[in-house]
């Protein structure tokens, strides 16, 4: 039910685009936004996610979840960052606009504070639209597609079926350290760490057995079914590209090479406003 | 020649991990159309043999291969896996475990894709297929959101999708609740005569499998063929008695009442069954030779009041439940997939806690408890031992809940002896647990339980998966434990297994308690056997056969004869 990496079923235009349709943006976007630090074209990214999302009909609450995860994440990544290098910005941009200092080495200017914002720009331009993807791709159309970009058949599956059991090994996870809890294992904070690892191995042991046997049998059904007899195989869930299917792909492109151009315009990654 | 599918000539084969052939000098030919069924005890080489027959030996599990087994004419190590896979499906026992698609659709065009089928004739043949075993209103929904009979569908279209001239179901009856066994087992019976295909059925409950005629019996025990035959001429027989199959329950009842079984008289079926009216009467004297006492009735131990439990996702599994336990009985619960059954359980152990109602253990109340705490007075024994074993001891695993209850190593020795002398365990005490065949790592999960010393033991299926002889063991094993004042309650799928050893049972139907009653009572009220997906015991048919109208009685005094003959 609350599987990290869920497909929710609804109608809109970003679900009719094929699978692999959003995967080629997906790529195209990450470079994008990975590529620059042009804070105009980070900016806009944020904006187009959110539209999509509405687009989508894929809510806030459905993604929570992870979305808090990254926060956290990103919040983080910027504490690191000032404490271990509070003067990056100013190497970087150039130049240097004290706003106040916190003593010793921590001087906050508005180089570092310019540069900590292109850096959750970064997240909220990548996150959201993997996030996206995630939500409105089968997962039998993920395998479909990771095959048509050129990834060979069995990974593709592979990585499909890890994805489609987590929500099960979740499940099964549960119940064993539920059986294990009443024979006396704890897995709460009172217990030491030394302890807790211990623990963990007692519900990880039986649930990597029984996975074992649960790969036994799912590897002997898809061979008595013909999986592997050819190089090549169809997809039920495969389906043409169609003209929105191709716009999508072109406006990611675009994206790409806005991302490009832009470095080249600025003669680096970094687009600089302090020099003006 | 034609007309032979699969051919056997002198066949034995050795798994090269092992040191003793799995399969010793087979002969065996299935025909065109043919619907034959294989039985033996757990061990017996009957899996091994249907790898052969689908190609998974030799191709995925290794080994020696003598003499020679043919599929179409041709030699099976000649043709590849994939190759046989065009003239035999297999349905597997695991009915969750093979679904590979997301969606119906997709399992059913698995093997369309793996041909590189294009999409439209795909799609065309999928629907098709999907129409031959009527699942087309589900193709988009995922499988494991379908019953359990429209599971069974959908196995079985994913391998007619290609035409096959075989279809091998490997225990097909493993999983299933009793009502959708005999679903499943008339579903191969339609197939089988729509398609014309030979059909092979693996499986050791007897009964239940001959529930639709089939053509052969072919009887295995320790890697050869002891029998293969008529139905009839194996059911008179003792061959099946001698290796640890059971024999249909009607016919263990005859005997008692001393009729003699011939072929003539079509033992296979009740429906077939001739009875002279002599042993009709013979039957009717049997029944009235001995009355039972009445039981009596003992103190409640653990006492549940209307509780209710619902999940996180909103789903209610528990509804205003009220019954009692009581001590030193063994009670079992039954109902579908999804009646309550283990969510109940899990309440009472305090794995999941319940929104309404009260749990009391003799004089306390176990709502403050926590579930370890809980676990001091009630055992939970999954189903599955995998899923509870996890160290590589068998000594260190039965003594794992001592050890982090913090025990004095000097008082957990002598617990882990007693217990694993009580198990049975003892000969392999120093053993790994890796050793061990599945029937005694259940055991070594009951008695990883039992060295707690709980009053109240709950076990998920115990039986699942054992043959007759293991299925025996464990039953009596567990009878040995009620003596010793230990309360069983027992989650279950098995109408023998209720009728034989439950004095008690629960029956769950959609979150709520709709009958509690002996099990002979039961399993002869038409209207709860069809709501709780239960199976009519065939001694209830039996009775009604023989013109015997106190059906329950007859049950419950064929119940004292066989509980009589076991404590001999």
């Amino acid at each position: 039910m609350n599987g990290i990496f869920n497909y929710i079923d609804r109608e809109s235009p970003i679900h009719r685009l094929t699978g692999a349709t959003k995967l080629v943006c997906l790529l195209l976007w990450s470079f994008a936004a990975m590529m620059t630090y042009d804070t105009r074209l980070l900016a806009v990214l944020p904006v187009i996610s959110i539209v999509l999302f509405i687009v989508s009909k894929i809510r806030l609450r459905d993604v929570r979840f992870m979305l808090g995860f990254t926060l956290v994440f990103m919040v983080l990544n910027n504490v690191l960052v000032f404490l271990f290098a509070p003067q990056h910005g100013v190497s970087l941009y150039g130049t240097k606009h004290v706003l106040f200092s916190l003593g010793g080495n921590y001087v906050v200017t508005k180089e570092q504070l310019f540069y900590h914002l292109n850096l959750v720009l970064k997240y909220l331009a990548t996150i959201p639209i993997v996030l996206l993807f995630v939500c409105t791709t089968q997962p039998s159309e993920f395998a479909a597609s990771l095959n048509r970009i050129g990834v060979s058949y069995s990974i593709a599956y592979s990585v499909s079926l890890a994805l489609r059991y987590i929500p099960d090994i979740q499940r099964e996870f549960h119940e064993i350290s539920q059986a294990q809890q009443a024979r006396g294992i704890e897995m709460s904070k009172k217990q030491s760490l030394v302890k807790r690892l211990k623990s963990a191995g007692a519900i990880l042991i039986p649930l990597i057995l029984s996975s074992m046997d649960r790969i036994e049998v799912i590897s002997n059904a898809m061979l008595l079914r013909g999986f592997g007899k050819n190089k090549k195989r169809t997809w039920y869930m495969g389906r043409p590209f169609r003209k929105w299917d191709i716009l999508a792909m072109m406006l990611c492109a675009l994206l790409l090479a806005a991302s490009v151009w832009l470095n080249a315009r600025n003669g680096g990654r970094f687009w600089n406003p302090f020099l003006a | 020649m034609d007309d032979c599918i699969i051919r056997f000539d002198h066949f034995s084969f050795q798994y090269n991990a092992q040191a003793e052939p799995t399969l010793h000098d087979i002969c065996l030919t299935i025909r065109k159309g043919e619907k034959v069924l294989i039985a033996g005890p757990s061990g017996c080489g009957k899996s091994s043999l249907a790898h052969c027959i689908n190609g998974l030996i030799p191709f995925s599990y290794h080994g020696e291969m003598q003499g020679s087994v043919t599929v179409c004419g041709k030699e099976t190590r000649e043709l590849g896996l994939f190759e046989i896979s065009r003239h035999v499906g297999t349905v597997l026992q695991d009915s969750d475990g093979q679904f590979i698609g997301l969606t119906v659709a997709e399992d059913i065009a698995f093997a369309l894709e793996n041909d590189c089928v294009g999409n439209e004739e795909m799609h065309e043949r999928v629907r098709k297929t999907a129409g031959l075993v009527s699942v087309e209103s589900h193709l988009h929904h995922a499988p494991n959101e379908l019953s359990g009979g429209q599971k069974q569908r959908v196995a079985l279209a994913g391998i007619m999708v290609n035409d096959v001239d075989l279809l091998l179901f490997d225990e097909p009856l493993a999983n299933l609740d009793p009502a959708t066994g005999k679903y499943a087992m008339e579903l191969i019976d339609e197939i089988h005569q729509q398609t014309g295909a030979a059909v092979v059925i693996i499986e050791h409950r007897l009964e239940d499998a001959l529930h639709r005629d089939v053509d052969r019996i072919v009887l295995m025990a320790e890697g050869r063929i002891l029998a293969d035959c008529a139905p009839d001429e194996l059911l008179c027989s003792n061959l099946l008695e001698k290796n640890g199959i059971r024999e249909p329950l009607y016919l263990t009842a005859l005997k008692f009442a001393g009729v003699r079984l011939t072929p003539e008289m079509n033992p296979h079926s009740l429906r077939t069954l001739t009875l002279t009216e002599a042993d009709k009467e013979r039957v009717r004297t049997w029944q009235r030779g001995q009355k039972n006492e009445a039981g009596t009735v003992r103190p409640p131990l653990l006492t549940a009041d209307a509780i209710t439990f619902t999940y996180p996702n909103g789903f209610t599994a528990v509804k205003d439940l009220t019954v009692s336990i009581r001590e030193g009985e063994l009670t079992a619960i039954v109902g579908t997939n999804g009646a309550g059954k283990t969510s109940f359980s899990k309440v009472i152990c305090g794995f999941e806690r319940q929104q309404k109602g009260t749990l009391r253990f003799a004089d306390e109340s176990l709502d403050t408890l926590s579930i370890k705490e809980r676990a001091d007075k009630i055992g939970y024994v999954m189903q599955n031992p995998n899923q509870m074993i996890s160290k590589t001891m068998i000594f260190d695993e039965v003594a794992l809940g001592l050890r982090t209850r913090g025990v004095a190593e000097g008082e957990i020795k002598p617990r882990v002896e007693d217990t694993l002398k009580v198990c049975g365990l003892w000969p392999f005490r120093s053993w790994p647990v890796s050793a061990l065949s599945y029937g005694q790592k259940k055991r070594v999960t009951i008695a990883s339980i039992l060295v707690l010393e709980p009053k109240l033991i709950i076990l998920d299926e115990p039986t699942a998966g054992q043959d007759y002889r293991h299925y025996t063991e464990i039953m009596q094993f567990l009878e040995q434990l009620k003596k010793r004042g230990i309360t069983v309650l027992m989650i279950t799928h098995d109408m023998h297994l209720m009728l034989e050893y439950a004095e008690r049972a629960l029956v769950f139907h959609d979150g709520r308690l709709i009958a509690d009653d002996s099990s002979a009572a039961i399993l002869t009220n038409p209207e709860i056997v069809k709501t709780a997906n239960l199976k009519e015991t065939s001694l209830y048919d039996l009775a009604l056969l023989c013109s015997i109208e106190d059906g329950q009685a007859f049950v419950q005094r064929f119940i004292d004869c066989e509980r009589g003959r076991r404590a001999e």
